[in-house]
C-alpha cells in the first residue's frame, strides 16, 4: 500500500463527462510534498480538465479529493485559492493596465483601518517582498502591459506566492518563452521546490519534462496511463504511452494524388509567428500539418487565407504568382478555410442549415438580389443526403445540430463553392467516432476529385492515417517533412516536441 | 422538438400582439374616443415618422450596432431641405438631394465603424452631436418656415382617407421586409449579425453592408425629417431631438436583439405601435406628460424583461 501521508494531493477516481465526451474517465493523480510532477498527454487526453477540477474551474462528476489527507470539496476557484492551489494558466490572467503590485494582491489588497481604503504604501511594500523571493528586481508599480511575457509570468508565481501557495498548476509555462527565461523560470522553480511547495507541470516539451520533473504521469484519452519517477523512463517510452493507439480502418486512404502541383508556399514569414515557410500541395494531396498547440499550424492557414498579413513570402496558385488581402479574395481564387473553432468563426448559430450552407453561394442563385428560394432548398437537400447529415429538416437551426454534424454543414458550405484548396483546421476536434470516419471518407473523395487539401491536427493517428505526406511545424518554422510511407507517431512527436529526429 | 420550437418562435411575438390587445381594449375601456376612425388614423399618422426611422434602426441594430444620429440627421437634412426648397430649386431635386445628404452622412458613420473602427455607440454618439450642431450653425438658430404647398403634401396629404405619411410608411416597412427576409443582401446581413468573424471569413464584405445599413438608417432619417417639416410648415434646427430614443425603444420593444443577428420589421412594428398607442392613451386620458415619458419607461423595461425571459426559456 502507499502511505498516504507522503502526498500533499491525492485525487482519487475523477470521473468528469462534457456532453459527448468522457474527459476523465476514473483518473486517479496524486502528488507528493515539494515535487515537480509533469503531466503530458495528446490535446484532449485531459490534463487541462484534470488541473481545471483541481483549480474548482470544473466540477468532476464523481470522485474525491484529498488535500493534506482530508477530503475537500474545492467548487470554486476561490475556495481553491483559500485552499493553497493556485494555477497559472497558459493565457496569462493579470489585468495589464493595473500596476505588477496591484495584480499580485488583486481582491486581497492591504487595507487601512477603514476597509474600503487600500493601503498602497504596503501593498506595494509586500509586492517588493514577493519578488526580490523570486530574484525579480523590478519595480511593483510598473504597469504589466509594459512588461515582457516572461516577467509576467513572474508576477503570477509572484501571486501564487503571496496567497501561501502548497500546490501550484502551471499550463504550458514555457510556450511563449526563450530558451534563457526558461532557464530563469526552472530556477525559480526548483527553488520554490526546495521550499515544499509543489508544482504541477503541463507542458508537451518532452526535454524540458526530462529537466526539470521529479516524477510525470501520462494521461490519454481521458484515461491515467502511468505516472513513473523520471529517470524510471525513457522519452520514446513517453510518446509511446501519450499517442498508444492501434489505427483501425477508421481511414480510408484510396486516393492517389496527382503529379500537378495546385498551391506553392514560398519563405512566408510572420513576425515571430512564422519563420520560412515553404511547401507544396498537388491536386489531389493530402497534406498533413502537424505541431503542437500555438506552433504556427493556424497562423499558417490564416496567412494563406488573407485573414492576416505575412512581412516576406510568395503565394502560387496553379503556378501563377498572387496576393491574396482577403478571405473574400482567398475565396474567389479558389480556397477554403474550415476554421478550428466552428462555433466562434464559423457557424450561424442561430441561423438555419440552409442559410449557414448556401450562405457562400447567395449570390449565384439570386436575380436582382432576390435568391431562388426553391433552387436553395434542393442544393441544401442534395447536400443533407449526400453527407448524411442529421437534421429533421433544412429549417432546423444549427446550434441544435451535434459537432460532427455541424462541422459537416461548414464543409457543405465550402463545398458549394467548388474550391481547388480546403484547408481544414482540426476538422474532427470534438467530434464522436462516427462522424470522424464519415468526414474522413469525405476528405478521401475530395481527393479522389481533385481538391488539394491541407488538414491541420493535432491528432497524429488522423494526420497519419489520411495524409499523403505531412510537415511538421515547431515555434513557426518546418522541422519534418514525412512521406507516406516514413510517417510514425514517433517522428512526428519527436519532431514537434524536440525540433528534429535524434539520429543516434 | 420542432414543433416546441416554431411555437416558440411565435411565442416571443404572440406575446408581443397579445399586449398590444390588452393594451387597446384597456385603453378603450377608458376612453370612448380611442377605437374612433379619426383617433386611429391620427395614431398611425404619429407614428409613421417613427416607424420610418425605426425600420432603419432595425437593420442597424440587426449587425449589433446602434444609431444615436437619427434625430439628428433628421434635423440637419430637414433645415438643408427647406433651405433648398425656398433657393427655389425643383421640389423633387431638393427631396433628392436632402434624401441623399441623409444616405450620405448615415454612410460616413459606416465608415467611422468600419474603417476607424470606432465602436458605433462613441461613432453615432459623435455625429449626433456634428449633425445637430450644424443643423444650429447653418440655420443660425432660427426656423425656416413657409414651404413650397407641392412638398407639403408629402406630409398633410391624403389618398383617399389615408395620410400619405401613412402610406409611406407602409411602403418602408413592406421594403424592409423584402431587403431583410427576402433579399440576398438580408441574409448577409441576419448572417454578419450573428456572427460577424464567421461572415467575414465565408466571404461576405462585411464593411460593406455594415456602412450600407447605417447609410440606409440616415436616407430613412432624412426621409421621416421631410414628412415631419412638410406637416409642420417649418424646420427647425431643434427638430428630431431625441427621436433615437423612441426608435430604439420601439426596436427592442419589437424583439430584436441587441447583439445582432435577430429580430425583424414586423416586431419593430408592433414595437412602434405600441409606443405611439401609450402615447395616444395617455394623451386622451389627460395624463400630465411628465408621466408620460415615466409609463413608456415601464412598458419598455417589462417589454425586455419579456424578451429575456423567451430567451432563456429557448
Amino acid at each position: 500500500m502507499i502511505e498516504q501521508n507522503n502526498f500533499i494531493l491525492s485525487m482519487e477516481n475523477i470521473i468528469k463527462i462534457f456532453p459527448g465526451v468522457t474527459a476523465l474517465d476514473d483518473v486517479t493523480f496524486r502528488a507528493e510534498f515539494g515535487e515537480i510532477h509533469a503531466l503530458v498527454g495528446e490535446n484532449g487526453a485531459g490534463k487541462s480538465t484534470l488541473m481545471k477540477v483541481l483549480a474548482g474551474i470544473n466540477s468532476p462528476d464523481s470522485g474525491s479529493i484529498n488535500l493534506d489527507s482530508e477530503i475537500v470539496e474545492i467548487g470554486s476557484p476561490g475556495k481553491a485559492q483559500s485552499l493553497g492551489i493556485s494555477m497559472i494558466h497558459q493565457e496569462l490572467a493579470l489585468i495589464p493596465y493595473l500596476t505588477v503590485g496591484q495584480n499580485i494582491y488583486l481582491g486581497r489588497e492591504p487595507h487601512r483601518k477603514i476597509k474600503t481604503f487600500i493601503d498602497w504604501k504596503k501593498l506595494y511594500k509586500q509586492a517588493k517582498v514577493q519578488l526580490s523571493r523570486l530574484d525579480m528586481d523590478i519595480d511593483p508599480k510598473t504597469l504589466v502591459v509594459n512588461i515582457p511575457i516572461a516577467q509576467q509570468q513572474m508576477v503570477e508565481v509572484a501571486k501564487a506566492l503571496s496567497i501561501n501557495a502548497k500546490i501550484i498548476v502551471m499550463d504550458e509555462p514555457t510556450s511563449a518563452l526563450t530558451d534563457k527565461e526558461t532557464k530563469i523560470l526552472f530556477r525559480v522553480m526548483r527553488h520554490l521546490k526546495d521550499q515544499g511547495i509543489t508544482i504541477l507541470y503541463i507542458s508537451h516539451r518532452l526535454e524540458e519534462i526530462f529537466e526539470i520533473a521529479d516524477r510525470v504521469t501520462v494521461l490519454r484519452d481521458g484515461f491515467h496511463i502511468s505516472t513513473s519517477i523520471i529517470s524510471d523512463i525513457s522519452s520514446d517510452d513517453i510518446v509511446k504511452m501519450m499517442v498508444g493507439r492501434e489505427l483501425g480502418d477508421l481511414y480510408p486512404k484510396k486516393n492517389v494524388p496527382q503529379n500537378e502541383c495546385v498551391l506553392e508556399v514560398k519563405g512566408l514569414s510572420s513576425g515571430k509567428l512564422l519563420n520560412n515557410i515553404s511547401f507544396h500541395l498537388n491536386k489531389g494531396e493530402v497534406l498533413g500539418i502537424s505541431g503542437l498547440i500555438g506552433a504556427g499550424r493556424t497562423e499558417l492557414a490564416r496567412a494563406l487565407f488573407g485573414i492576416d498579413t505575412f512581412d516576406h513570402g510568395e503565394i502560387f496558385i496553379n503556378g501563377d504568382s498572387v496576393r491574396i488581402r482577403s478571405p473574400r479574395e482567398a475565396i474567389s481564387m479558389g480556397l477554403g478555410f474550415l476554421t478550428e473553432d466552428r462555433k466562434e468563426q464559423g457557424l450561424f448559430l442561430g441561423m438555419s442549415v440552409r442559410e449557414n450552407i448556401t450562405i457562400s453561394v447567395l449570390k449565384e442563385f439570386s436575380s436582382f438580389g432576390f435568391p431562388f428560394f426553391s433552387k436553395l432548398k434542393t442544393l441544401t437537400e442534395k447536400f443533407i443526403k449526400q453527407m448524411n447529415i442529421r437534421t429533421p429538416n433544412i429549417h432546423q437551426k444549427v446550434k441544435n445540430l451535434s459537432g460532427g454534424n455541424q462541422q459537416k454543414v461548414l464543409i457543405a458550405r465550402w463545398l458549394n463553392l467548388n474550391p481547388r484548396v480546403l484547408i481544414l483546421d482540426e476538422p474532427t476536434r470534438g467530434i464522436d467516432v462516427g462522424a470522424k470516419a464519415e468526414i474522413y471518407t469525405l476528405i478521401d473523395r475530395l481527393a479522389g476529385d481533385g481538391v488539394g487539401i491541407i488538414m491541420i491536427s493535432s491528432e497524429l493517428p488522423e494526420i497519419i492515417g489520411i495524409s499523403d505526406r505531412v510537415i511538421v511545424i515547431r515555434e513557426g518554422s518546418i522541422t519534418g517533412e514525412f512521406s507516406r510511407e516514413e510517417l510514425s507517431q514517433d517522428k512526428i512527436m519527436q519532431c514537434a516536441a524536440t525540433g528534429g529526429i535524434d539520429e543516434s | 422538438m420542432k414543433k416546441s420550437e416554431k411555437i416558440n418562435g411565435y411565442g416571443e411575438r404572440f406575446g408581443l400582439i397579445i399586449a398590444f390587445f390588452i393594451m387597446i381594449i384597456t385603453i378603450s375601456f377608458l376612453s370612448d374616443r380611442f377605437l374612433t376612425l379619426p383617433n386611429i388614423l391620427n395614431i398611425l399618422r404619429q407614428s409613421s415618422i417613427n416607424g420610418i426611422i425605426a425600420v432603419g434602426m432595425t437593420m442597424v441594430i440587426l449587425t449589433a450596432g446602434i444609431d444615436l444620429s437619427v434625430g439628428s440627421i433628421l434635423g440637419l437634412t430637414a433645415v438643408i431641405t427647406a433651405d433648398l426648397l425656398h433657393s427655389g430649386i425643383p421640389v423633387f431635386l431638393a427631396i433628392l438631394l436632402g434624401l441623399l445628404l441623409g444616405f450620405c452622412i448615415g454612410f460616413v458613420n459606416g465608415l467611422l465603424i468600419t474603417k476607424f473602427k470606432i465602436p458605433p455607440f462613441i461613432a453615432t454618439l459623435g455625429m449626433m452631436t456634428l449633425a445637430r450642431g450644424l443643423a444650429f450653425t447653418y440655420t443660425q438658430g432660427k426656423p425656416i418656415t413657409g414651404l413650397n404647398e407641392s412638398f407639403r403634401v408629402i406630409g398633410t396629404g391624403m389618398i383617399g382617407s389615408i395620410p400619405l405619411p401613412v402610406i409611406i410608411a407602409a411602403l418602408v416597412f413592406f421594403l424592409g421586409y423584402l431587403f431583410l427576409k427576402r433579399s440576398r443582401h438580408g441574409e448577409n446581413i441576419y448572417a454578419l449579425g450573428n456572427n460577424e468573424t464567421a461572415a467575414e471569413f465565408s466571404g461576405i464584405p462585411v464593411k460593406r453592408y455594415i456602412s450600407l445599413v447605417y447609410a440606409l438608417s440616415g436616407f430613412l432619417s432624412a426621409l421621416a425629417g421631410m414628412i415631419l417639416i412638410g406637416r409642420l410648415d417649418s424646420a427647425q434646427p431643434i427638430i428630431g431631438q431625441g427621436y433615437e430614443f423612441d426608435a430604439i425603444a420601439a426596436v427592442v420593444v419589437g424583439g430584436t436583439s441587441f447583439t445582432g443577428g435577430h429580430g425583424s420589421v414586423w416586431g419593430t412594428l408592433i414595437g412602434v405601435l405600441i409606443i405611439a398607442v401609450i402615447n395616444n392613451g395617455l394623451n386622451l386620458l389627460d395624463v400630465s406628460s411628465f408621466y408620460e415619458q415615466v409609463v413608456k419607461g415601464v412598458v419598455i423595461a417589462i417589454a425586455l424583461l419579456l424578451h429575456r425571459l423567451a430567451q432563456k426559456k429557448n
